[in-house]
Order: C-alpha cells, then sequence, then structure tokens
C-alpha cells in the first residue's frame, strides 16, 4: 500500500537512527559476553555495567587526528569509507519489521520502502560495499593495506556466491523475492528454517564469513597483516569502517530473520502479531548472541582453507539444496 | 585434519557454561592485592631513634644505581645545624621516579640503612616533574597505603644482627 512520502521519510530517519544506536550497544555486548565466556568482565567502568562505554568510544573517535597520508589518492581514499557505511545502512530500507498500522488516519506500513525485489536489492547493495574495501586499501598506498584489501574482497566474494544461492530455496518455496511477501508467507506455514535447514545452515556460514567475522576473520588478523584494509585510517574515518562492518552483520542477521525465522511473527500465536518490531527485536538479538558466541568458541580459518571450503563445500551444497527444492516444489504442485 | 562436527558442537558447550561462572578478575581500586613484605617499591629514607638522619651523603646509593636516578649533594655538619650523626649529611638527595627500576642496588649499597624500598607502588602522577621526589617527600611515610601481605606467614625473620644493630 503507498503512503505519503514524509511518512516514509520519518521512518527512515527513525530506523536509522535505531541501527545506530544498535550498532554503538552490538560493540558493548559483544565486548561483555565475549569477555564473560573468557571468565572476564567486560568494560564495567564507563557507566553502571559499562553501558556508557560505546559514548565514551565515540568521543574518542571523533576528537583522534584522522590522519591523511600524503601518498593516499584524495578522493578515493576519502569516498571508500562513505561508500561501505552508507551501503550498510541502507540495506536495512527493505527489511520488513512489522505489520502495517494505522495512526490518526494514515497507513503507516511495516517497512520503509516495499519493493517487489527488495532480496536483489540487499545482495546489489552488499556488493557495492565489497566497492568501498577495495577502494579503501587500493587508496591507502601501502601494501599492507592493498594486500590486506584483496585477500578481504576475494573472501567477500567468493562466499557471496554461496549466500545467494543459498536463498534461492527461499525464494523458489515463497515464489516472491519481495521480503513482505516472504514474511507473510511464512505466518501460514512452518517457518523456514524447517523445510531449508541446509539453506540456513549454509546461510549463516556465507554470511559469518561474508562480514569477516571469526572464524573467517582474516582479513583483521593483525598478527599477519598490521590491519588490512583499514591501516591507513583512524578516527572517524575507522569508525566509519567498523560501523559498515557491525552494520553488515546486523543487516545479515535481520535478512536471516527475515528469511528463515519467520521475521516478525511471534511463534506461534499470532494475537501478539501487532508487537512485531519487538519479537523482531529479541530473534536479531538472539542470533547477534550466535554470531558472538560463534567468535568465542572457533579458531580462525587459514586462508586457503577458507578459500577452499567456500568453493569446493559450501557452493556444491547451496546448488544441491536449490535443485532438491526446486524439484520438490514442482513436484507438490 | 578431519572435520569433527561433534566435539566442536561441545566446544560451544564449553563456551555456554562459561557465561555462568564467576570471573576471575580481581577489580583493582576495589580489592588490591596485598604485597609481599619485601615488595620493592617506593623509597624511603629512615632517621635514628633520636630524630637524626640516618644518611650522611656519601652517594654510595647514586654510585650503584644503574639507572643514574639519585642525585647527592652533601653539606658540612654545623655545630648549631646537626641533621645527621657523622660529618657530612645529606643537603640535596633526589630520585627520578620516572628513570628508577627498583632494582634495589641503593639498598644493598647504604652502608647505614639509610635509604630502603617501601611498599608503595601507587605513584602515578600527571606531569613528569612530579615525579622527582626530595629529601622531604622520600622521608615522609607514604600519603596512601598499600594493603601488604602477612609478615609472619610470607616473610624471613630479620637476622639479630640487624635488628640490634
Amino acid at each position: 500500500m503507498s503512503e505519503p512520502w514524509w511518512i516514509s521519510a520519518i521512518k527512515g530517519f527513525v530506523i536509522i537512527n535505531i541501527v545506530l544506536l544498535t550498532f554503538a550497544y552490538t560493540t558493548l555486548l559483544e565486548r561483555k559476553a565475549l569477555a564473560r565466556m573468557q571468565l572476564r568482565y567486560g568494560p564495567n567502568r564507563a557507566g553502571p555495567y559499562g553501558l556508557l562505554q560505546p559514548i565514551a568510544d565515540l568521543v574518542k573517535l571523533v576528537r583522534k587526528e584522522s590522519f591523511f597520508p600524503t601518498a593516499a589518492i584524495d578522493i578515493p581514499y576519502i569516498l571508500a569509507p562513505i561508500v561501505s557505511a552508507f551501503t550498510a545502512l541502507a540495506a536495512f530500507a527493505v527489511i520488513p519489521w512489522g505489520k502495517g498500522w494505522e495512526i490518526w488516519h494514515y497507513h503507516v506500513n511495516g517497512v520503509v520502502a516495499n519493493v517487489p525485489i527488495s532480496l536483489i536489492l540487499i545482495f546489489a547493495l552488499g556488493s557495492i560495499g565489497i566497492y568501498g574495501f577495495i577502494v579503501g586499501g587500493w587508496a591507502s598506498e601501502s601494501k599492507f593495506s592493498l594486500l590486506g584489501s584483496m585477500r578481504t574482497c576475494a573472501q567477500l566474494v567468493s562466499y557471496e556466491v554461496s549466500l545467494a544461492l543459498s536463498v534461492l530455496g527461499v525464494v523458489i518455496t515463497a515464489g516472491s523475492l519481495s521480503l513482505v511477501n516472504i514474511v507473510d508467507n511464512q505466518a501460514n506455514s512452518l517457518w523456514y528454517v524447517v523445510p531449508q535447514a541446509v539453506g540456513f545452515l549454509v546461510f549463516v556460514i556465507s554470511g559469518v564469513a561474508e562480514t569477516s567475522r571469526a572464524p573467517f576473520d582474516l582479513p583483521e588478523a593483525e598478527q599477519e597483516l598490521v590491519a588490512g584494509y583499514h591501516t591507513e585510517y583512524s578516527g572517524m574515518r575507522w569508525g566509519l569502517f567498523q560501523l559498515a562492518e557491525y552494520v553488515n552483520l546486523i543487516t545479515l542477521s535481520a535478512l536471516a530473520i527475515t528469511l528463515f525465522l519467520g521475521g516478525w511473527h511471534f511463534p506461534f500465536a499470532h494475537g501478539v502479531d501487532f508487537l512485531g518490531p519487538l519479537w523482531f527485536f529479541l530473534k536479531l538479538l538472539a542470533l547477534l548472541f550466535v554470531f558472538i558466541w560463534l567468535r568465542a568458541t572457533l579458531p580462525r580459518l587459514r586462508y586457503d582453507q577458507l578459500m577452499s571450503f567456500g568453493w569446493k563445500i559450501l557452493l556444491p551444497v547451496a546448488t544441491v539444496n536449490a535443485f532438491v527444492t526446486a524439484l520438490v516444489v514442482v513436484w507438490v504442485n | 585434519m578431519s572435520p569433527q562436527p561433534v566435539d566442536t558442537l561441545k566446544g560451544f558447550g564449553v563456551t555456554f557454561k562459561q557465561i555462568f561462572k564467576k570471573p576471575i578478575t580481581m577489580q583493582y581500586p576495589e580489592y588490591k592485592r596485598p604485597v609481599y613484605p619485601r615488595f620493592r617499591g617506593r623509597h624511603r629514607l629512615w632517621r635514628h631513634e633520636n630524630g637524626l638522619e640516618k644518611c650522611v651523603g656519601c652517594s654510595l646509593c647514586a654510585a650503584a644505581c644503574p639507572a643514574d636516578c639519585i642525585r647527592v649533594v652533601a653539606a658540612e655538619n654545623t655545630s648549631d645545624n646537626r641533621v645527621s650523626p657523622g660529618e657530612r649529611y645529606a643537603r640535596i638527595y633526589e630520585i627520578n621516579l620516572s628513570r628508577c627500576i627498583f632494582c634495589g642496588y641503593c639498598e644493598l649499597a647504604c652502608p647505614f640503612d639509610a635509604i630502603t624500598l617501601g611498599n608503595d607502588y601507587e605513584l602515578a602522577e600527571y606531569d613528569r616533574d612530579d615525579q622527582i621526589y626530595t629529601k622531604d617527600m622520600l622521608l615522609a611515610e607514604p600519603i596512601k597505603q598499600v594493603p601488604v601481605a602477612d609478615a609472619e606467614l610470607y616473610d624471613t625473620p630479620i637476622p639479630y644482627y640487624r635488628a640490634y644493630s
């Protein structure tokens, strides 16, 4: 249903702010959860239980000198973190987080922009985000940055293929590319995690590799690459790269929830669906905790192990999953 | 290496269980771990019972210091200004604590037991110039006391010659 443009603008503004707040407190959640799994406290000095730590980090980054290497190429060096952060945030425009509401006499959708091909849009934005990493490392004119960014982008591009193929099973089952339709279909039948369990597993593993999280975080391995593509960045420019990384993680979790875990629906009862955003947020927190749990438990994969896993194991599994799903859907109908 | 999925899942269980155990961190300013009695902390200059300083300004400590951080300037003891037993006293005695390595050689070198290394380790300052401790600062008791472990349990008894010298 269409709605006045200014309602979409207000919703976009609110969603961006909520995502940024979630990003800030995801960094705190990660540090505290990782610490507790390692038998230590996380940050607990900045506020009660460390709750003001993200604000302290923000103030530190803003006040830090964003040095500009003389050898760096001006415009790409500045644009790279902006492009990464922008595409990471823009992907949230099409994720549904509630059903529509009637407020006064305006109809407010549960999604910022209801696009019929929203799934393809998200993958397109993700691919443009990779440009930010390539250009950032290359424009820094430093050997470590260049090598780091090449490794990062090779990894990201490889796992993007498996990511897209794992989603194909959901698309075939739902018969639509629109995220809103996929979520609505899951209200009536089982959540797609049950028939598409293999697809879910491939999606999560590719997603962990796609966002350079452990155990696929070789691009961030300080022992080997100093800091990879963000070596020559400091202050808020580096902060923007971190923002891009964590918001990519949040977007990926949101996408996993939307595609496989029923979006904003409550598991069994449907009467409480007006609280859609709350269930979405709780599922998001649970999935973020799973990613942090993965980081605390598994050691890092070596680069050749990573690439061979992506191409030789994950891609065939995703392809076979899509194939079998297509056969089953045709046979049932 | 063949993949071990069951063991990996058991690993996840291990990390999850650790969340519910109490962390083993000691939270520093609220809980300060007691130091051993012979811990080499900030220096202290001592006096005799009758109020005279033990230090006679011989500069053996300055000669022994590997980091060269002690400055001693001696002066004559006059009859109306008697600071130490003996002929000389240390008019200027300064230790630069930002250079000191807390090795204890000055304590070993001193023939009069005038300088020892006490237990104070909370020596942070905002300015580098505040790290140069003068004689009266070193003579005084430390302002902040740190917890010291029980001497009966953790120290050897002081030998006879030292207790009655």
